[in-house]
């Protein structure tokens, strides 16, 4: 009993293997992991943006391809998207970053996250009520001019934090990247650890790298749940002259 | 323009709207009847009828928020329903007002009134600005410029749309159920903007439940029902001698 709880101490949490791995995660893992994660929400932002509004497009012709993208992006183990994206299109003599596997890297995951994306942007979007469009039509705002000033702020807002949950996955999802075959300097924190590990034939460098993403994941879902009570309760951002204040400023007059 | 003149003429002193022979379907359903109504110039038309009769379809259909399927509606001597018509440019002579206030949620009151007066009539800021407080002012909302629509009541929002619309200097106003999403209490500072509005000469189309508010303001009152026009008349024949039995029915369920 005693020599079992030893063993799975010695293989999880070997404190000699984490202290001698922790510095590299953090002076090029944790880098390496954050660099991909922004430049990957990038590219998924930017293909999010265009799929959704092909998503909310009236034409068939333009509505059916990025339905079908999201769809099929949405339903693949990502595993197999990263693999057939970071392969798959350098074997094709795609050779879009030359031989940088890091650029891979960056665009099959965001290709993956765009189709996450565009289903949020649809829904933010489509949540802006019909009647602040029609204010906007009837004083003679045209089309273009309804979505620029009216559609996108009020979408824009209620799309933030729900980008930030799915930036919290795609923060997860560099891990999966390992599986392309990074140069030394290019490793994120999950292929460190696991060559590491291989190594070492212990588990304690990847329950490093776990920590690590723990320290960034954790207090990021806060912040986000945080964020999203605050837009669905409060309007902490209003001037002082409102209702809400004027009400805290009576109830403290009445304690005070 | 001739919203401020104070005449109560019941002639041409604004723009009449003209309703030809319109029909409208939603899917299979038909929500107008061929149509035909003049709103004279510088006068208020109530429409009244149960929910479902199309009121608020006619409504939208004067500037075009719904396209008749068949049938013309003039602006004054403009085709509203011409599809080669700049519909914007239409649109930006008609003020509309909305049950549900539709102001921008992120904007402040002063924002929510500019934005159109900027990009629409190509107003300085400065000048978008001046207009702005005058209307809120002349709403009773001075000193609130700055407020979110979250941060007013239902009635305050609802004066808010009112003087964005009519900052534009409309020729016609539309008002579509403007007080039945107010609280009782809310609702008597609105209908008296409006009768103001009415007594100065503004072009009104007023769709309402309000029957004292038609009764008082209007100079004719419309009866719509099924998507049929059943009886039009002057506010005391439309509510003191009404002729069809269903305006009589619906009359005596309403008052």
């Amino acid at each position: 009993m005693f020599e079992g709880l030893q063993h799975v101490w010695e293989t999880f949490f070997n404190l000699d293997l984490i202290g001698q791995t922790l510095p590299t995660l953090l002076r090029v893992g944790l880098p390496n992991t954050l660099l991909l994660a922004v430049l990957a929400s990038v590219i998924g932002v930017v293909v999010g943006v265009v799929i959704a509004a092909g998503l909310m497009s009236s034409k068939v012709a333009v509505r059916l391809p990025c339905r079908t993208y999201v769809d099929v992006l949405r339903g693949l183990p990502h595993i197999l998207t990263v693999y057939l994206v970071g392969q798959g299109l350098p074997l094709a003599g795609i050779t879009l970053f030359g031989e940088s596997t890091y650029g891979y890297a960056a665009l099959a995951i965001g290709l993956l996250e765009g189709a996450y994306m565009a289903e949020i942007f649809r829904a933010g979007f489509q949540s802006v009520e019909k009647g602040q469009t029609e204010a906007a039509r009837s004083l003679g705002l045209s089309h273009l001019e309804t979505l620029r000033f009216v559609v996108f702020p009020t979408g824009a807002r209620r799309v933030l934090p729900p980008l930030t949950g799915q930036f919290i996955l795609v923060i997860k999802g560099t891990a999966l990247v390992y599986l392309l075959g990074l140069t030394a300097g290019q490793r994120e924190m999950f292929a460190i650890a696991q060559d590491t590990a291989i190594v070492n034939a212990s588990l304690s460098p990847l329950v490093a790298a776990g920590l690590l993403f723990l320290a960034i994941t954790v207090p990021l879902t806060y912040a986000v749940n945080a964020w999203e009570r605050r837009l669905r309760d409060g309007r902490k951002d209003a001037p002082a002259d409102s209702a809400a204040d004027m009400d805290r400023a009576l109830a403290h007059q009445g304690t005070g | 323009m001739t919203t401020q003149t104070t005449s109560q003429a019941p002639t041409t002193r604004g723009t009449p709207v003209t309703f030809d022979h319109v029909n409208k379907r939603f899917g299979r359903t038909q929500v107008l009847h061929d149509i035909c109504l003049e709103v004279p110039g510088g006068q208020t038309t109530c429409v009244v009828g149960p929910s479902g009769s199309g009121k608020s379809t006619l409504l939208r259909c004067t500037n075009r928020l719904e396209e008749p399927d068949e049938g013309r509606v003039l602006l004054g001597d403009t085709d509203v329903t011409d599809r080669s018509a700049d519909i914007d440019a239409v649109r930006a002579r008609i003020g509309m007002v909305f049950q549900t206030f539709n102001l921008f949620p992120y904007r402040t009151a002063l924002d929510n009134i500019t934005l159109a007066l900027r990009r629409v009539r190509k107003l300085p800021a400065e000048e978008a600005a001046e207009r702005a407080r005058t209307h809120l002012a002349s709403v009773g909302l001075a000193g609130l410029e700055h407020r979110r629509p979250g941060q007013l009541s239902g009635g305050q929002q609802q004066r808010v749309a009112i003087a964005r619309a009519l900052a534009m200097e409309p020729e016609v106003m539309l008002f579509d159920e403007a007080t039945s999403a107010l609280d009782p209490e809310l609702v008597k500072g609105v209908l008296s903007i409006m009768r103001d509005l009415a007594g100065q000469g503004m072009t009104m189309i007023v769709v309402t439940h309000e029957m004292r508010f038609a009764q008082e303001a209007a100079g004719q009152v419309v009866f719509l029902d099924h998507g049929r026009l059943i009886e039009k008349a002057g506010p005391d024949k439309f509510f003191g001698a009404p002729e069809s039995p269903r305006l009589q029915a619906f009359l005596s369920a309403v008052t």
